[in-house]
């Protein structure tokens, strides 16, 4: 299988300040893959290069055939790239239905988009939010809410950054068991976040990161087995 | 006096549209980009000095202003695409000192294209006259025309703003640009196509306005003024704010230049009451915006994430 998104050597930097050093990671089509390392070791910032928030000033980033290294966050989403932001980002002014509406589209010719009806089934919880504003949410509906309107462009690649952060240990449970489906669907995911149980349930592959470069990676069955990795790195 | 009353209130709501037509422009481009642009003013002049030109060349005022109209917004998206967008990642003071030069640029131009003696507007006949609108109360027609024009954007903008799309990313990029960017839409067109309609609603606003004052260098400077008091006090990036402060402001104006020096008069003596009525008058929104800004710091309805 060909790589879906390929991350290679980058350094990228926060004015003068360099973050990531030679940061790399691929994703295939349908995989599900996590970044995890402790606060301030550069995960959130190798996703903003991704997304072409903050640029990488150095390195490749492909994703499917294009070299989306320089390119403007708008031109990285719509080639099929799906942020739920850390801090969910969700917008206060504008209610639940229009935040999901407002920027939905279907530009890769998605057989079964996602509306906002799919969006609602996957989270009846928001059916009776929809004409809350988005301020007005709890933080687990914000959430929600953030997964389905990243879901609504149709991403071939959906990126969640810290997903459960902040949340209630039952909400947790559906964010992640939402994911499982999305999983089961065939959606490539990749996902920061520190619950080590969850993830290896969840997800195929694991990237941990210190300093702005990749430490260790393997699978779900290896990081397991790897205690010592998770104490060194993870905290644990 | 009750007539009377009524009449002021109708003089102050109009130039309280005209405002609003100016300052949800302003407001719209301060909530999308952050960015101050004192030259709005500059495009209600050009968009009389457009109005003046095609009235002229047509002979009728309809005519004219429906070409003016495009024409204010095909300068504001120039102005933006050559000039602002390169304003935006810098700070307000640079904002501030950038589109003042183009204050001075286009208070110039017009001196050098239109001359420097202004333009009138010719209306045709049937708005020179009076409607009588209610039994009793005849009301000069140009200015109810006006008065109804601003009515009309108003709803647009509302429905534009609050019902469409275009309306929905427009809050979403006052309240988070980056966000909007990253969900794929591009936000340097989206705020081209806020800009130009800004300057649509500018210009219109310099346009109606011509037939009434004179068509003249510098006539946005001062209306300019008044708009970014309508924006603080309504809260930056907000329309409904705009509208409520923009007839706020023009009532409040307008009533207090009629009635002051009567109100006054009655226990002070009459020259005493004239100086007196005359800078508070003048004084009033100042006052007005002071006490919106202790109350509410942020304006009436800011737009929240801000």
């Amino acid at each position: 299988m060909t790589d879906l998104l390929t991350v290679e050597g980058i350094d990228t930097f926060y004015g003068r300040s360099q973050v990531l050093f030679g940061m790399s990671l691929s994703i295939r089509a349908g995989e599900v893959v996590t970044l995890m390392g402790r606060n301030g070791m550069g995960k959130t910032t190798t996703i903003r290069s991704i997304m072409g928030l903050t640029p990488a000033s150095r390195g490749r980033i492909g994703f499917r055939d294009a070299d989306i290294r320089g390119l403007p966050s708008y031109r990285v989403a719509k080639i099929g790239v799906g942020l739920v932001p850390e801090g969910r980002q969700i917008f206060p002014n504008l209610s639940v239905k229009e935040n999901l509406i407002a920027t939905a589209a279907n530009r890769n010719g998605a057989s079964q988009p996602w509306t906002y009806e799919r969006v609602i089934e996957l989270f009846p919880r928001l059916a009776e939010r929809s004409g809350n504003m988005g301020n007005q949410l709890s933080g687990g509906e914000q959430q929600m809410l953030a997964v389905g309107r990243a879901l609504m462009t149709n991403p071939h690649l959906l990126i969640l950054d810290e997903a459960t952060e902040g949340l209630a240990p039952l909400i947790r449970l559906e964010i992640w068991q939402c994911l499982e489906r999305l999983k089961q669907a065939g959606q490539a995911i990749l996902v920061v976040d520190k619950n080590v149980g969850a993830l290896t349930k969840l997800a195929d592959r694991h990237y941990v990161i210190e300093k702005g470069r990749v430490v260790w990676q393997g699978n779900s069955a290896e990081l397991q087995a790897a205690p010592d990795i998770q104490h060194r790195y993870l905290g644990i | 006096m009750l007539l009377l009353l009524f009449e002021q209130f109708l003089n102050g709501l109009q130039i309280g549209l005209l405002l609003f037509l100016l300052a949800a422009g302003l407001t719209l481009v301060f909530g999308i980009m952050d960015l101050v642009n004192l030259a709005h003013g500059s495009l209600y002049m050009m968009g009389a000095y457009f109005a003046a030109v095609f009235t002229q060349w047509t002979g009728n005022f309809f005519l004219g202003a429906l070409l003016a109209l495009p024409a204010g917004a095909l300068l504001g998206i120039i102005v933006e695409v050559v000039a602002l967008r390169t304003l935006y990642t810098r700070d307000h003071l640079d904002q501030v000192l950038a589109t003042f030069g183009l204050i001075l640029f286009f208070n110039e131009f017009a001196r050098v294209v239109f001359g420097a003696g202004g333009m009138a507007i010719e209306l045709p006949s049937w708005l020179e006259g009076q409607v009588e609108i209610m039994p009793g109360l005849p009301y000069p027609s140009f200015r109810f025309l006006i008065i109804v024009v601003g009515l009309g954007c108003a709803g647009f903008l509302y429905l534009l703003v609050q019902k469409t799309r275009l309306g929905m990313l427009i809050r979403a990029g006052a309240s988070n640009r980056e966000m909007v960017g990253a969900l794929g839409i591009d936000i340097k067109l989206l705020f081209t196509l806020v800009f130009g309609l800004g300057s649509a609603l500018a210009a219109l606003a310099g346009l109606m306005s011509g037939p009434i004052t004179t068509v003249q260098i510098g006539m946005g400077d001062n209306i300019l003024i008044l708009a970014l008091v309508v924006i603080v006090i309504g809260g930056i990036g907000s329309i409904r704010g705009a509208f409520i402060a923009a007839v706020a402001i023009g009532v409040i104006d307008t009533m207090g230049r009629a009635f002051l020096p009567n109100m006054l008069g009655s226990f002070l003596n009459p020259s005493d009451a004239g100086t007196l009525a005359q800078a508070l008058s003048s004084m009033l929104i100042y006052i007005l915006m002071a006490a919106v800004l202790v109350l509410r710091p942020a304006g009436l309805f800011p737009a929240p994430g801000r």
